[in-house]
């Protein structure tokens, strides 16, 4: 059994929680004590008698109860015979857009939901997009609250034209469009007779059954350095491992590699796994792996092959998304943690901010928080990178202040 | 060949332990981890265990010691230590209350809140700017609301309202000058996922996990295995049942629950068919109110 990591997104009160709560509750994988619980708090925050509000199983922090809304991502998990699920239930709210970047970042399946009253928000927009930039490969958009258009198929159409109009020139490698109500629980476990005209998939049955083995990138072995094992015992006195998680690719006992940035090459003479020694080894494993000769090689740098070498460079370019308050402007002097490395930087121009709605890239001398922009930063040493569409592990890293030591931005790496 | 090369559950949860706690050692001065000799600290320190093999874990283990423990839990505690050849400190309540700089509130038979305290003094005393914690966000809402990496303030202090984003498997390392790191490695482990790896692993654990004859009596809805930190209350009768416990804590809020699982296998099956969360059915801890465990961890409970 493999597990499937998913996101949900969309604009505030299009029913994330909500849906969330329904396909826990309907495949009967919400506990008792918990449903309870969830039962108790409904009556206390008023709602309609009756219905259990489905969105607290996902709400739980005090203020999130208190407000109605999400704050920050709630994990949770569920299993069916075919797939185990991590769920990463983020916020709506724009305030909170860091959050719902953070779920999503390791998201392989994203569910953008729009209520189908109102279509698309500026938020829906600019969770689209930020789906599309942090590389998600699968997307469902989620055309939610039908029991309130009347199950009508030309409001469902609409909003579909309306994505579609919009997502042209966002990358989205897969996407499946469902009509749903998360509240009645219409084609999110079980498919609707409500909608005949839907011939679709039901979301859990989609979510069981979308492919995503070959979304793993297995053919540029990328391996970041993490930390070097020298036991120094009597027993294990010559033992010298190179333990890290395998970005991408593949490696094999006996391929020749080299380390990035020295240019020293060497063989793989041993891969130890947590379940003892393999012969090969691949993304996204935690190995410890040994070289037959004794090169300059320590955390942060990277092993690879000699015929398929990321990009090593001191000049990245990026498409960064702004998470903090302060702004983000040419000069100022931050640190970029990019795979195992962590190293000072300088932001040196930023050639346009996003603008979420349009698309359209407007001119721009500094980035606010919540804004999505292209920039450029010259680094202290080499970065030995990818071009994010082609590998999230060693394209992507995150922006931090030197001062305070908060995460300030992530970015994802373009390569002409 | 590509279609194959996909990690089961299990394998792509150890990896992403592994992973956490390396980086973790790679960007902190002094790390530790909590180790209560429950599961999941065992499931932990065995995790920490493959991650640096074949030398020895570079940190030592930490036991806040409430004194009301179950004596085969600490006797497996140091037994496990011992095998696995890492250091132990143990913050003890008991001494904190002994030496006056700690005071147990008056009819409260619960150490609950007294953790916390020596909790924050353990980390003062031996600097540790990062801890390991077997915490799993399915265990309870305000867990599943926490980072992997959950930064707190010189008060040891969680703010639920202002977490640092967490990217992709970038975990940030870095903290002001005061600050403290609770790392949950386990986070996206579930009870189950927990206890097929221990099947899997064959991992030893403490004998109050499987099923086994005890003197225990009824509070509150919950069977509580007759010990001498908890008076009994009147129409409070032991009798012998067949227990076991699906959590361990504090001796005075860990409740047993009936059964006949005396395997892996047994539980397993056990856990697939409940229909309550590990704490619901057995801490009381978590009853006192609805955001019980957010508050504990907004004043530095981990
Ligand atoms: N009629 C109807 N109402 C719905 C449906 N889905 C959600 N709602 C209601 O919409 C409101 C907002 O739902 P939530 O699930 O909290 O929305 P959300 O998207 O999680 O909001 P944030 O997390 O704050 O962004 C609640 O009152 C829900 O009961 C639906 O399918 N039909
Ligand atoms: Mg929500």
């Amino acid at each position: 059994m493999d597990i499937l990591r998913l996101a949900t997104a969309g604009s505030v009160d299009d029913g994330k929680s909500t849906l969330i709560g329904r396909l826990l509750y309907d495949t009967q994988t919400a506990f008792e004590d918990q449903i309870d619980a969830v039962a108790r708090a409904s009556r206390r925050t008023g709602g309609d008698g009756e219905q259990i509000n489905l969105a607290l199983l996902t709400d739980g922090l005090k203020a999130e109860r208190e407000q109605g809304i999400t704050i920050d991502v709630a994990y949770r998990y569920f299993a069916t015979p075919r797939r185990k699920f991590i769920i990463a239930d983020t916020p709506g709210h724009v305030q909170y857009t860091r959050n719902m970047v953070t779920g999503a970042s390791t998201a392989e399946l994203a569910i953008v939901l729009v209520d189908a009253r109102g279509g698309m928000t500026e938020q829906s927009r600019r969770h689209a997009l930020l789906c599309s930039l942090l590389g998600v490969p699968h997307l469902v958009l989620a055309i939610n609250k039908m029991d309130l258009v009347d199950y009508d198929e030309a409001a469902f159409r609409a909003i579909d034209q309306e994505f579609s109009r919009f997502s042209e020139r966002l990358r989205i490698p897969d996407l499946s469009v469902i009509p749903m109500s998360a509240l009645e629980g219409d084609n999110v476990v079980q498919r609707t007779t409500k909608m005949p005209w839907y011939e679709g998939p039901s979301l859990l049955h989609h979510l069981e059954t979308v492919h995503v083995a070959a979304d793993t990138n297995l053919i540029d072995l990328r391996f970041p350095v993490q930390y070097v094992i020298r036991p120094q015992t009597t027993e294990f006195h010559d033992y010298r491992g190179y333990a890290g998680k395998i970005a991408t690719g593949v490696i094999r006992v006996g391929d020749e590699v080299i380390a990035l940035p020295s240019g020293m090459t060497s063989k793989v003479t041993a891969i130890d796994s947590p379940a003892g020694p393999v012969e090969e080894a691949y993304a996204p494993m935690s190995v410890t792996v040994r070289l037959a000769d004794d090169i300059d090689l320590s955390r942060g740098d990277t092993l690879t092959r000699v015929n398929n070498q990321p990009r090593t460079t001191q000049d990245i370019d990026a498409m960064v998304c702004w998470m903090a308050p302060e702004e983000l402007r040419p000069g100022m002097r931050v640190l970029v943690k990019h795979t195992t490395r962590t190293v000072p930087a300088l932001v040196k121009d930023i050639e346009y901010r996003m603008d979420v709605n349009t698309l359209h890239r407007a001119g721009a001398d500094s980035l606010g928080f919540n804004d999505i922009g292209r920039i450029r930063l010259r680094t202290t040493q080499p970065l030995m990178c990818d071009d994010y569409q082609r590998s999230r592990q060693t394209g992507g890293f995150i922006v931090i202040d030197p001062t305070t030591k908060r995460t300030l931005g992530g970015g994802m790496i373009r390569l002409p | 060949m590509t279609t194959t090369m996909r990690l089961s559950h299990l394998a792509a949860l150890e990896a992403e332990a592994v992973h956490i706690i390396r980086e973790v050692v790679a960007e902190t001065e002094q790390p530790g981890l909590l180790f209560s000799g429950g599961k999941d600290s065992v499931v932990l320190l065995h995790l920490a265990k493959l991650a640096f093999w074949p030398a020895r874990v570079p940190f030592p283990v930490v036991h806040i010691d409430t004194g009301h423990n179950f004596p085969e839990v600490l006797e497996f505690r140091d037994e496990y230590v011992e095998e696995i050849g890492v250091r132990l400190i143990v913050g003890s309540v008991p001494e904190a209350l002994a030496a006056g700089s700690l005071r147990e509130p008056a009819g409260n038979v619960s150490r609950n809140a007294l953790q916390t305290p020596v909790l924050l003094e353990t980390i003062q005393k031996h600097r540790f700017d990062a801890l390991f914690g077997g915490a799993r966000r399915d265990e309870e809402k305000a867990r599943a609301k926490e980072r992997v990496f959950s930064v707190r303030d010189e008060f040891g202090q969680w703010d639920p309202k202002n977490q640092r984003p967490e990217l992709w498997d970038l975990y940030n390392g870095l903290l002001e000058p005061g600050a403290s790191m609770r790392v949950f490695p386990l986070s996206n482990w579930t009870e189950l996922d927990i206890w097929q790896y221990i099947a899997d692993r064959e991992l030893a654990l403490p004998p109050l996990y499987y099923a086994h004859e005890r003197a225990v009596f009824e509070r509150d809805g919950m069977l509580f295995a007759d010990n001498e930190f908890l008076p009994r209350r009147e129409g409070e009768d032991i009798r012998m049942e067949k227990v076991r416990f699906r959590t361990i804590g504090d001796a005075t809020c860990t409740g047993a629950v009936r059964s006949d699982a005396v395997t892996n296998e047994d539980v397993l099956a056990e856990i697939v068919a409940s229909r309550l969360t590990e704490r619901g059915a057995t801490r009381a801890d978590d009853r006192v109110n609805e955001t019980a465990m957010e508050d504990r961890k907004r004043e530095g409970y981990f």
